[in-house]
């Protein structure tokens, strides 16, 4: 695997908001708007075709939605049908009487807060180590750490358990947090990224006299913003979304379980409540969804940092 | 990339900085080194013991290794494995490539559009899964449609060894083809226009264009997406997990949902950190063969 993979690029910033995108393009790439009669036809075929296909991806998040607000009694009636006989927003309601659903997602939060706070504080000051300071050794380490990256989590949470009870640990908070907030994703991602800040900027600071710690804090981070950010959000999902670790590390549920730990056990307490199972459903999905909508620029950054490294 | 002149800052400087540099560095070694360097290293003792999780340890030699392939329960988990990767990876593939082309700059509102297959990715996995097996139970909305309008009736998706596993590959390219779409788009985005204007030129049009000068030209990420949805496909747990309990009978229990199994359920650390070691050969193996054939199909500008 290259150490030089990832290329910090910005440019595709404007990918999940076409329009401002597509009208800089249509102007540089001749023919961007279909002249011929063929064309045009051509055009409005594609954008059916496109349009159809996002609304049968979509069925399945529709349906759910409206299940969620039909009787229990008539979630499977047949012919099935969009609407209930009534409306019943009280499903939403209820989900939070049937189990500790606002502990669920207090715990949801706390942990991805926390975790994300330790990889963000782990990764830039480690990326700066890595990327931006000389001291001996230096790359073999980082190829080291790298190669960290090709065990599987599945590889790793059997003995995790084994040190999780060593440290008298299960079933604790930090358990949650702490075991798989020190990959080296986060630091390579960050180290990447600063090392492709201008190192005139960091001379000109030393020169004035300032230490690593200063031109860390006042010159890298605020350069760093949007990959901090990016970095941010996809650490916070994939805490809020683990389930396989708080499935093992966790055992009482009703105090510790985060919201997909909480999402399972309440479909197995509910058994044929599916109404209620819906309202859950659509209920931890929409922090999650709202978050995607406001953060898509920085998302599609994300990926375009993340996840272009093979070009 | 900014390479640091080797001439630059020498002598007390540098070792002063390496002492600083051990500072910033020092958290992520620590946790790296509590987290993963000893994890790993206590797997490969744990694979050749018996360890339950409470009471009394014994060294024995290979044997869990070797029971490994005794019980037939391990060789069909690999078996599901890869019958679901074989399954998963082609169509995920070709599904977001689809979507990421359809959507070029001219269709209005992609962003919009793009926004939405992305909901799936990042809403928790539990709640995907339990829409689906709502929508797939025996009076489901799709067997429901299928006898309203066509008086058909469709086979019980969870319960059929077959069906179900692939209604587990189905949940599963629904919920991640957005990924793999965002990853396409983003280097469709960055097509050098020289080359696309000079294949116009040249007279290539729609199909041809695509399949021969576009194509290739994003292979290097076609080829970055396989790889990654490879690994996490043979690492698959949560959608058989939630959708089928691994059932019917076994029919769907995929090689970490067997791990997870023998670890915390029965209580056989061992032998479960000996059939993790056999996933991350595969995937070692499985990503090894990749790389060796990349030469064959994608193509660097270089």
């Amino acid at each position: 695997m290259s150490t030089e993979l990832l290329v910090a690029e910005t440019s595709t910033s404007a990918l999940l908001t076409g329009d401002a995108a597509s009208s800089r393009r249509s102007r540089r790439r001749p023919g961007g708007a279909p002249q011929t009669a063929g064309g045009r036809i051509r055009l409005a075929i594609r954008h059916v075709v496109m349009y159809a296909a996002a609304l049968i991806f979509m069925i399945p998040l529709i349906y759910a939605f409206f299940s969620a607000l039909k009787p229990n009694g008539e979630m499977f009636s047949m012919p099935p049908s969009l609407f209930g006989s009534e409306i019943k927003w009280s499903n939403f309601a209820e989900v939070f009487e049937y189990g500790p659903f606002w502990t669920y997602i207090g715990n949801s939060l706390l942990v991805a807060v926390l975790g994300t706070l330790v990889v963000l504080v782990v990764s830039t000051t480690a990326g700066y180590a890595f990327g931006r300071l000389r001291w001996k050794g230096r790359d073999l380490v980082f190829v080291a750490f790298l190669a960290t990256l090709m065990v599987p989590a599945e590889v790793l949470v059997i003995p995790m358990f084994q040190v999780m009870q060593w440290f008298q640990w299960v079933n604790t908070y930090q358990a949650l947090i702490l075991p798989f907030a020190f990959g080296a994703f986060g630091t390579f991602l960050m180290r990447q990224f600063f090392r492709g800040i201008p190192f005139e900027l960091e001379e000109a600071a030393r020169v004035d006299g300032a230490g690593p710690v200063r031109t860390f804090l006042r010159i890298i981070l605020p350069l760093s913003k949007s990959a901090v950010a990016v970095l941010a959000v996809f650490t916070f999902l994939s805490f809020w979304n683990s389930y396989l670790w708080p499935l093992i590390v966790t055992v009482d549920y009703d105090t510790l379980g985060t919201l997909p730990i909480g999402l399972a056990t309440f479909s197995g307490l509910t058994g044929t409540r599916w109404d209620l199972q819906m309202a859950a459903a659509i209920i931890s999905m929409i922090p999650t969804t709202l978050l995607v909508i406001i953060l898509q620029k920085h998302l599609v950054k994300g990926i375009a940092m993340a996840g272009l490294g093979g070009r | 990339m900014t390479a640091i002149p080797a001439t630059r800052r020498r002598g007390s400087l540098t070792k002063a900085e390496g002492r600083q540099a051990l500072g910033f560095a020092s958290p992520a070694l620590v946790g790296l080194a509590l987290f993963t360097v000893v994890p790993v290293v206590l797997s490969i003792v744990m694979s050749f013991f018996d360890w339950p999780t409470f009471g009394d340890r014994a060294f024995n030699g290979g044997a869990n290794y070797a029971r490994l392939f005794a019980n037939g329960e391990f060789a069909e988990a690999l078996r599901n494995t890869l019958v679901f990767t074989i399954l998963y990876v082609p169509v995920s593939i070709v599904l977001s490539l689809l979507l990421a082309l359809g959507l070029g700059p001219r269709i209005r509102g992609r962003g919009a559009l793009r926004v939405l297959y992305f909901i799936p990715v990042v809403t928790p996995m539990v709640a995907n899964v339990l829409v689906w097996k709502m929508l797939l139970q025996p009076q489901g909305l799709f067997n429901g449609l299928a006898q309203t309008w066509f008086g058909v009736q469709l086979p019980n998706f969870l319960a059929d060894p077959a069906w179900a596993m692939i209604m587990v590959v189905v949940m599963s390219v629904w919920q991640g083809l957005g990924y793999n779409m965002l990853i396409f788009s983003a280097a469709l985005e960055q097509l050098p226009e020289a080359v696309i204007e000079a294949a116009r030129i040249d007279g290539a049009r729609g199909l041809r264009m695509t399949w021969s000068v576009v194509v290739p030209m994003i292979s290097p990420s076609i080829f970055f997406a396989t790889i990654m949805t490879m690994i996490t496909s043979l690492q698959v747990f949560v959608q058989p997990q939630l959708l089928t309990g691994g059932g019917p009978g076994t029919a769907t229990q995929p090689l970490v949902m067997w791990i997870y199994n023998q670890g915390f359920k029965f209580q056989d650390l061992g032998l479960a950190a000996a059939g993790a070691w056999i996933l991350f050969a595969l995937i070692i193996i499985v990503t090894g063969v990749q790389f060796a054939a990349q030469k064959k199909w994608v193509h660097y500008e270089h």
